[in-house]
């Protein structure tokens, strides 16, 4: 079995990192440094940390005044605080100046399990995707994640960064290079394509070996760049297997699914089954378990991949 | 400038307001009126250290309009300060503009940030002022907010977050003009006492007569050259709508465009 890592241990590590090398980052938390290990900036450098304490709204205005004076500025905190509590502050100080804040919370989707619904943020990507000026991340291992916070020091404007708690297995090799708008093919296939995004690469994969199982072939793609999405990627899969399963932990409105659906329906339609939380608010339980209590682990893409080929079949 | 000198840019800022609010048929001129006093000590009382040759001056200080719905106000003293032409302002409001409804930085020189949200601009110009500091640079930031933004909790955040880190290099100016649009702060939902509330989170508060022109210049004067470790607020007492006698202490001016008629009586109250 691959080594396991949260990718939210790749986020503080490499913010040191990037200060060494002189890019004169900054992060800015709302003290949950300790959770989202931005605390190993402060402790590295500690007037490179600025904590507001419980205030989410003030960590993003102090990251937006951090980024006009010439910082790369990262903001923290949990993904359902880091996104909706602040998702005014995002629009209209952050993304209509197009600042260089980068939004990089962690705790997303149902990895903070026993916490519960209200802790459990499955609406982040679609909440980010729709505004203008922000580019969205979700890496699937600590490689990727390392890979996407660089990716986001470099790229001015804002960039969400999703950032899970649950150790997660390793895809990526250390030596794996991530692009903006760029998708990774992670397992050729011809009979479905299945487009995942963070902890739901796992499950993809464990899917597709499944159904190889019953001679059915997957094509597994890492979107990993939600947007831009990597449309010519997903299109040259589509065309080839005729039929498309999304996976996201996340709900199937608005993030990774739709994007894919709004891709599919004005270019190529083909038919689409969605895994993801289905309009529907988290609860409390071990991670694990939620995975499949919702129908996000491989056993659910395995029956969306049979699903979805009954419909092609029929087409 | 001199005293004179200064309280006539005051009234040509004025006269930009109505004019320029009168030709886009809508706008904010009452809390934009209210703080052509604070404006023109800042921009022309040699409180402000900017150079409208180079808006991008790292050495400049900052100016955040938190209260971005006063829009007019900065984009009358940005072109009186010759940061662009003044036949410009009366393209306010209108497709294809550079002075949007509220401050837009993508577009307009001068403007820091865009603004238009209330209740952010204390975080973002506290922001700067960390980032400021952690460049030794020994600039200022200024930051304008209306007394029914402090309505807003975030304000608070900011002010808390500002007291922790001793961001003397921070200078927030409440324009205080007592209305908001639903009516008197007071009535409203009463965020005083302002002054008691600045002090008790750990700010020094300095206050002034907001429309009296050597007050707020020696307030404002005060309260940047004062470095003793804490942030800095001038409760600056201002009458909304001021220098038009019928927008005078009018809730109903906050955010409507006087008619043809109205505005030449006020641009003839102005002297224009």
């Amino acid at each position: 079995m691959a080594d396991k890592k949260a990718t939210r241990a790749a986020y503080g590590e490499t913010l040191v990192e990037l200060a060494n090398e002189g890019v004169p980052v900054v992060a800015v938390e709302a003290d949950l440094s300790g959770s989202t290990t931005t605390k190993k900036l402060g402790d590295a450098c500690p007037d490179r940390l600025f904590n507001t304490g419980i205030a989410e709204q003030d960590m993003v205005g102090v990251a937006a005044g951090l980024a006009l004076t010439g910082h790369v500025a990262f903001t923290g905190s949990f993904a359902v605080f880091g996104t909706g509590r602040v998702y005014d502050q995002i629009r209209n100080t952050v993304c209509y100046a197009n600042l260089d804040v980068k939004i990089a919370p962690t705790h997303a989707g149902v990895s903070v399990g026993p916490d519960g619904g209200s802790h459990q943020m499955v609406e982040d990507i679609a909440l980010m995707r729709v505004l203008p000026n922000m580019r969205v991340l979700v890496p699937a291992d600590y490689a990727a994640a390392k890979a996407a916070i660089r990716l986001a020091a470099e790229t001015p404007g804002p960039v969400y960064v999703r950032m899970g708690r649950a150790s997660v297995p390793c895809v990526y090799g250390e030596d794996a290079s991530f692009e903006l708008g760029r998708a990774h093919v992670l397992r050729e296939g011809s009979d479905a394509t299945v487009v995942a995004c963070g902890v739901e690469i796992d499950e993809a994969l464990r899917a597709a070996e499944a159904l190889a199982a019953e001679g059915v072939s997957v094509e597994v793609i890492d979107a990993f760049s939600i947007k831009p999405l990597d449309s010519d990627t997903i299109l040259a899969s589509v065309r080839k297997t005729g039929c498309v399963v999304t996976a996201e932990e996340h709900s199937v409105i608005g993030g990774l699914g739709g994007a894919v659906a709004e891709l599919l329906a004005e270019q190529l339609p083909a038919p689409l089954e969605r895994v993801g939380m289905r309009d529907v608010f988290g609860t409390s339980g071990e991670f694990e378990e939620l995975m499949a209590h919702f129908k996000l682990d491989a056993a659910a893409i395995v029956e969306a991949v049979k699903k979805v080929r009954e419909r092609k079949a029929v087409c | 400038m001199d005293l004179e000198a200064l309280k006539q840019k005051a009234n040509d800022i004025r006269i930009d307001i109505v004019k320029m609010v009168a030709e886009a048929g809508s706008g904010h001129p009452g809390g934009s009126l209210s703080s052509a006093d604070i404006l023109a000590a800042l921009y022309f009382g040699g409180v402000l250290e900017h150079d409208p040759e180079n808006p991008q001056d790292p050495a400049r200080d900052r100016f955040v309009l938190s209260k971005g719905h006063a829009a007019p106000v900065l984009y009358a003293a940005l072109a009186e300060a010759g940061y662009f032409p003044a036949d410009e302002l009366l393209t306010l409001r209108k497709l294809g503009s550079r002075l949007q409804g509220h401050p837009d930085c993508r577009k307009l020189p001068g403007v820091e940030v865009s603004t238009g949200s209330l209740g952010q601009g204390l975080s973002i110009a506290a922001g700067m002022a960390c980032g400021l500091k952690r460049q030794e640079s020994a600039s200022t930031v200024f930051a304008l907010l209306g007394d029914g933004e402090c309505q807003e909790g975030q304000v608070w955040e900011a002010a808390m977050f500002a007291a922790h880190r001793g961001l003397d290099n921070l200078v927030a100016i409440v324009d205080h003009n007592h209305l908001q649009i639903d009516g008197s702060i007071e009535d409203v939902c009463s965020p005083e006492s302002l002054t008691a509330k600045f002090e008790a989170f750990g700010w020094t508060v300095l206050a002034c007569e907001g429309n009296e022109m050597e007050a707020v210049l020696s307030a404002l004067s005060e309260a940047k050259a004062l470095r003793s470790g804490a942030p800095k607020v001038v409760v600056a007492d201002t009458t909304k709508g001021k220098g038009v006698s019928f927008m005078e202490g009018q809730a109903g001016w906050h955010g409507k465009a006087p008619s043809a008629e109205q505005a030449s009586q006020a641009l003839e109250e102005l002297g224009a």
